[in-house]
């Protein structure tokens, strides 16, 4: 019983960070209908932004640690921006094939570009919130994993007001429906899609940081496989729906974690891509995925 | 207030529209008939900037709008009410309403214009928390229109508000769109299949037919003239 609770403590904590990430392709899907593989590269980026900025913000304090996670979001949402309006906007009216090939060329650039800058060895990653544990019983809880947790129901629930409860969220919501007729009640898509970038980059930047306070050791292609799997809880919830790419990167860290705590261990990475196939065998439309459902 | 001069739009290789010319004076209502494809709403939609003429030109209260994407257009105050509605059906009829003020920052204006909305089309405000995916034709083409006045509008364009509606309702959208010509000063340049209404509405009539205007004049004598009745009217 308490394996279990440290395990399911432990999937969602993982699986919150998938869900960060998801949430990038996913809007980016919703308003441009293309899968922005360079997502995960952005994510890398967060956490080397959190790597060199740590020292300098005054990390290992709460405040500190807050000023990094901040500094990181920000520094990839101007990135998200940068990628849209250099490498994707000239290709507005290309076909979508086009587009992802860009995306696949970017996501390259952004490694090769990593490895050259940052250097190609893997880093030890600081430390940005105090750390103790916690016990509860036999269970026991990083502060870490709970910063985490929290961290991210915070950006979920900013997000979903975002997203419901001001203007530019809902013209995303109506360009990711209608781009023809959300110009014509007056919408910039141009801008609306800048803003799309800006705020899926942030949370791939907060994803960056957040996986690296758990897993403290970053590397240039470090993006690449929680980027593959994010996507995957993308897919799983619906791609280009919202509460989907939650859940899905809920449940993709949830059996993750709950493999690696089995004999089937070494399977851990393999189980993400065995529920893609399922899923498009199955259910192409993903979990939430209907035809009416709320897209952005 | 809205003059189009010799107006040519191609889609690939086919043209769609040829030396096209109409004016559409302020406070009336003008409207093109013809049969499909004949180019209507591609005129609508080179007027509204949807797509890019090869030539000609497009003057707005004196200004050259051709080629201005419609988004800019919303803010000096045309309007495109497009054909197929269009409505946001993954959003609330409220939240559809509010993105037809989109670019009205006043608060005070958007609730004046809403209730003015709801006025107009009460069934609207019934409907106010549903998806307008919900929504019936008739309805969704109520939203489709509220939307557009949401902006505040000096001229409209509206294109086929009869399509896939029931008659009973056709006479009452149509109702409304004269009542707004008529107490907002609304200008209206309509585009419908239903050309004996239309003609009934307007005070000037333009006929298209392959791309080409073919027949232009008063709205009582188009109605009048024996090859509209003929091939538009029914006989």
């Amino acid at each position: 019983m308490t394996e279990l609770l440290q395990q399911l403590i432990n999937g969602l904590s993982l699986g919150a960070i998938y869900a960060l990430i998801a949430l990038g392709y996913t809007m980016v899907y919703g308003v441009l209908r293309f899968i922005n593989f360079a997502h995960s590269d952005v994510f890398m980026i967060g956490s080397y932004v959190g790597f060199y900025l740590a020292p300098k913000l005054g990390a290992g304090s709460v405040l500190g640690g807050l000023a990094v996670l901040f500094s990181a979001m920000a520094a990839c949402a101007l990135l998200g921006v940068i990628i849209e309006k250099l490498a994707y906007k000239p290709l507005r009216n290309r076909s979508t094939l086009t587009v992802l090939i860009t995306a696949i060329g970017v996501s390259l650039l952004l490694q090769n570009g990593g490895q050259k800058l940052f250097g190609p060895n893997p880093r030890a990653f600081p430390k940005l919130f105090p750390e103790t544990q916690l016990h509860f019983g036999e269970l026991t809880v990083s502060s870490n994993q709970l910063i985490v947790l929290a961290v991210s129901i915070f950006l979920l629930v900013m997000l979903w007001w975002i997203v419901h409860r001001t203007r530019i969220g809902t013209a995303m919501r109506a360009l990711s429906f209608n781009a023809t007729a959300a110009s014509l009640v007056g919408i910039n898509n141009d801008a609306v899609i800048s803003f799309t970038f800006a705020l899926g980059s942030a949370l791939a930047g907060a994803g960056g940081i957040l996986y690296a306070m758990n897993y403290p050791s970053i590397d240039p292609l470090m993006g690449t496989l929680p980027g593959l799997k994010a996507f995957v809880a993308a897919v799983l919830g619906g791609i280009g729906n919202l509460p989907g790419a939650a859940l899905g990167g809920l449940l993709i860290g949830l059996v993750e974690t709950f493999i690696s705590g089995t004999r089937a261990s070494t399977f851990r990475d393999a189980i993400a891509f065995a529920i893609l196939i399922l899923i498009l065998l199955f259910r192409p439309a993903g979990l939430l995925g209907k035809m009416r459902v709320e897209k952005v | 207030m809205l003059e189009v001069k010799n107006l040519t739009v191609n889609y690939g290789a086919i043209t769609a529209l040829h030396d096209v010319s109409l004016r559409v004076e302020a406070g009336t209502i003008v409207t093109l008939i013809g049969g499909n494809g004949a180019g209507k709403t591609t005129t609508l939609r080179a007027i509204s900037g949807m797509v890019k003429p090869k030539a000609g030109q497009i003057l707005y209260e004196g200004r050259d709008i051709t080629g201005v994407p419609p988004h800019k257009l919303v803010g000096q105050g045309l309007a495109h009410s497009p054909e197929g509605r269009m409505v946001f059906a993954n959003l609330t009829v409220l939240e559809n309403l509010r993105m037809g003020a989109y670019l009205q920052r006043d608060k005070a204006v958007i609730a004046r214009e809403l209730e003015f909305v709801y006025a107009t089309f009460p069934r609207l405000q019934e409907r106010a928390a549903q998806l307008a995916g919900t929504l019936s034709g008739g309805e969704q083409q109520m939203l489709a229109i509220g939307r557009a006045l949401m902006s505040q509008p000096k001229c409209l364009l509206l294109d086929e508000p009869s399509l896939g509606i029931a008659p009973l309702l056709v006479k009452s959208i149509f109702e409304k769109i004269v009542e707004l010509n008529r107490t907002r000063g609304l200008t209206i340049l309509l585009v419908e299949q239903n050309a004996n209404l239309a003609l009934q509405v307007s005070s000037y009539g333009y006929v298209l037919e392959t791309g080409r205007v073919i027949l232009a004049g008063e709205a009582a004598s188009l109605r009048a003239d024996p090859k509209v009745r003929e091939a538009y009217l029914g006989g």
